[in-house]
């Protein structure tokens, strides 16, 4: 029915626009608070400020090439993907064991960097063979059945990927080399590690490469109609369950190389930590309106920027708060604009 | 006509659990209450309830039963998915820390207190601060409700989830709030009163008394559960569940409603948070974690959501099998073939295996509600089917 309204140039019922000036005011005034306190903590320290927001778009970054799994899959099939946060640790752990094991490089030089350059490739069809594994045998049989279903066969599917990273890593934290080189470059008093303009380097053009293919590539076409109507998709020739398959791939591989960058900047591995760090990323997906890539990506810096500057900053709440801030955001953002920052009501999806 | 024999035979169903329940009550009270102190019971049963299902955790799983069956309002009447509701068990858990124990020594409240007058802290009579856990929580539910309430369901659980993150944190970084100490942080409020029962005091370790205390908590809300799901306010959470859009053409207050199911869920929480304090003899801040969340829904969902029995069922074995059943089933298996595997390491590949083995070829649960086992077929059928079918089931 609500379709139909939005389709006949209706602007909605009193109430529905009543609704509308709740959520623009709300909007306004979360907007307006967090700049306020961005401002002060600029003013209070300006180096330390951009330390920690360096530092929160560092893990940002991280976020957002999660989070593009997560709007990958719920922009197709409508299914929060509890298990692609542990997918990301399974990445993370591979990518361990694949450089500092299997290849044996422990030392940023040239033979580190091919060893990364290869790891990258490996981790990222790891990623997305894994995710297509766990779409064929569990999520294909339940794409009829209710919500409620599906979820809680991801919520499964997490706990099988957190017992073979329990087996793979041990059950304590692990500490790996990296072979990125560490060293830090001075913008005025601002200290910059190069880790972290390494990581953009790396991850920038994956973002930019997933974009190139989800709007200019006949793969990516397909993706977009599939999430807009099944059926008139495959009346027009596209075979639905390859095209849904190939977005969990990507998603996967994203997963993937968001692993390998995680445990390079982070340098310690832990089997649960795909949990957190996955909800993490869920809430910067919806932050940036759920179905969207470029939202994720917003969302994904967003909340880096804001956990960054809780943790770091002159003025913020501390370390201990880091996640109550987080799902903080959350809620707000889902109370008061549910569709997200770029995403619209009638969001043209993936 | 249909619908008055239904009516009838429900109405008389609705009772006779009654009789069942308080056989098994009074079966499992008198052999962990008598029979299992009495030295003349043979050494290889002792050792084999001891092994199997030792008091203490007979006991954790009825808590997990009173938790469950509140959820079961929630997720499975209203259909509401909720994945934070270990805020709940905390609230309910720090009421009974705060108002039963010497917390706060530097008050000397003491109101129909199990201790003596002149200790400090606040004292309040077990069976109030039950109550006022309950409602705290109630009162709590309905805050975390609201927001909720234009929510559709994966938004809805992620708001439930975002609290269910942040209360336990709170509680969790509580030693310094705003100044205040509100929990104790880490170190947790060690011992809270003992639970006045007539001629004794019940402590930490009165484990038959304290079953017949559980038992009797889930029982009070199997009663609830029952008869609201018969009433009119349990028959228009089914119809939100079903149909929300229908159920609110139909005249369904949707916001009272949901707020209803979420303050008695909450409830519920409450009883079990009081009760799961009395047992360990304390509130610890690390234990109420996400991870006990989904347990708790794995537990409606596997036992039957709508249902009561279901849902007792699927909380008993999955608390059972956590807590104490895998530990039991690996000794012995070792024992007998010599091996040396870590059972418990295989908990996260059991219950993974477990759900999704559930969620593809058993939906609906163990001993699902029938109209609920219709709704998680429904896509399987036409329209046509599916109306008829609803029309056998009745309400």
């Amino acid at each position: 029915m609500a379709k139909t309204v939005e389709g006949m140039q209706f602007k909605g019922t009193r109430g529905q626009i009543r609704k509308q000036k709740i959520e623009t005011t709300g909007a306004i005034i979360v907007g307006a608070l967090l700049t306020l306190w961005i401002i002060a903590n600029i003013i209070e320290s300006p180096v330390q400020f951009s330390q920690a927001a360096i530092a929160g778009l560092r893990n940002g970054l991280i976020y957002a090439l999660i989070a593009l799994g997560y709007t990958l899959v719920y922009g197709i099939i409508e299914l929060i993907n509890f298990a692609h946060g542990d997918l990301f640790m399974l990445g993370a752990v591979f990518s361990s064991f694949f450089i500092t094991y299997w290849i044996g490089a422990d030392q940023s030089n040239g033979f580190g960097w091919f060893a990364f350059g290869l790891c990258l490739v490996a981790v990222m069809i790891f990623g997305a063979v894994i995710n297509v594994l766990i779409e064929r045998f569990a999520y294909r049989k339940l794409r009829h059945a209710p919500r409620l279903s599906a979820l809680i066969t991801a919520v499964g599917i997490s706990f099988i990927l957190q017992f073979i990273g329990l087996k793979w890593n041990g059950s304590t934290p692990r500490q790996w080399p990296t072979i990125i080189p560490s060293g830090d470059i001075y913008i005025g008093e601002v200290r910059i590690s190069l880790l972290t303009i390494q990581l953009f380097l790396i991850g920038l053009p994956l973002l930019f490469g997933l974009n190139y293919l989800v709007t200019n590539t006949k793969q990516g076409k397909a993706m977009r109609s599939v999430s807009q109507d099944k059926d008139a998709s495959t009346l027009m020739g596209i075979n639905v369950n390859k095209t849904i398959a190939f977005t969990f791939a990507i998603g996967g591989a994203m997963a993937g190389a968001a692993g390998l960058l995680y445990q390079q900047s982070i340098g310690t591995t832990n089997y649960n930590l795909g949990f957190q760090l996955g909800l993490i990323a869920f809430t910067s997906a919806v932050l940036g309106g759920i179905g969207n890539l470029w939202g994720a990506v917003i969302g994904g810096l967003l909340i880096g920027l804001i956990q960054g500057l809780n943790d770091g900053a002159p003025i913020g709440f501390g370390q201990a708060w880091s996640q109550t801030v987080v799902f903080a955001v959350l809620i707000i953002i889902l109370v008061f604009k549910p569709a997200g920052i770029l995403g619209k009501v009638t969001t043209e999806k993936v | 006509m249909v619908k008055s024999t239904g009516t009838s035979n429900l109405t008389r169903s609705n009772r006779n659990w009654i009789r069942g329940y308080s056989i098994a009550a009074l079966v499992m009270f008198i052999t962990y209450q008598y029979l299992l102190p009495w030295e003349g019971l043979p050494l290889g049963i002792y050792d084999g309830i001891n092994k199997w299902m030792p008091p203490a955790a007979l006991n954790e799983s009825l808590v997990y039963v009173i938790m469950a069956l509140g959820l079961n309002i929630i997720v499975g009447y209203a259909g509401l998915l909720d994945l934070g509701y270990v805020a709940f068990w905390a609230i309910g858990g720090y009421c009974a820390g705060w108002f039963m124990s010497e917390f706060f020594y530097f008050l000397n409240i003491n109101f129909f207190g199990s201790v003596p007058a002149e200790s400090p802290g606040i004292h309040i009579n077990f069976w109030l601060v039950l109550l006022i856990g309950g409602l705290v929580c109630a009162f709590f539910g309905a805050l975390i409700g609201a927001p909720t309430l234009r929510l559709k369901s994966d938004y809805l659980a992620l708001v439930t989830l975002g609290f269910g993150e942040i209360i336990p944190q709170v509680f969790f970084n509580g030693e310094d709030f705003f100044g205040f100490n509100i929990s104790n942080g880490t170190k947790g409020i060690v011992r809270v009163d003992p639970i006045p029962a007539g001629v004794k005091n019940l402590g930490p370790f009165d484990f038959g008394w304290k079953l017949l205390l559980f038992i009797f908590l889930a029982a009070v809300m199997v009663f609830i559960s029952l008869r609201l799901r018969r009433g009119r306010l349990g028959r228009a959470w089914l119809a939100v569940r079903e149909d929300e859009l229908a159920a609110s053409m139909m005249g369904v207050p949707l916001m009272r409603t949901k707020l209803a199911a979420y303050a008695i869920g909450a409830f519920s929480g409450g009883l079990g948070g009081v009760a799961f304090a009395t047992h360990v003899d304390g509130v610890y801040a690390e234990r109420f974690n996400f991870a006990i969340s989904i347990f708790l829904v794995a537990m409606v969902v596997l036992g039957g959501m709508g249902n009561v029995w279901g849902v007792i069922l699927g909380a008993f074995v999955l608390s059972w099998v956590n807590g104490n059943g895998l530990a039991a089933f690996g000794s012995v298996y070792n024992e007998t073939f010599g091996t040396s595997i870590d059972f418990t390491s295989f908990t996260f590949l059991l219950f993974g295996l477990v759900l999704i083995l559930m969620m593809l070829f058993k939906r609906e649960g163990f001993v699902p509600e029938s109209r609920m086992k219709l709704l998680m077929h429904e896509s399987e059928l036409d329209e046509e089917e599916s109306v008829e079918k609803k029309k056998k089931v009745g309400r």
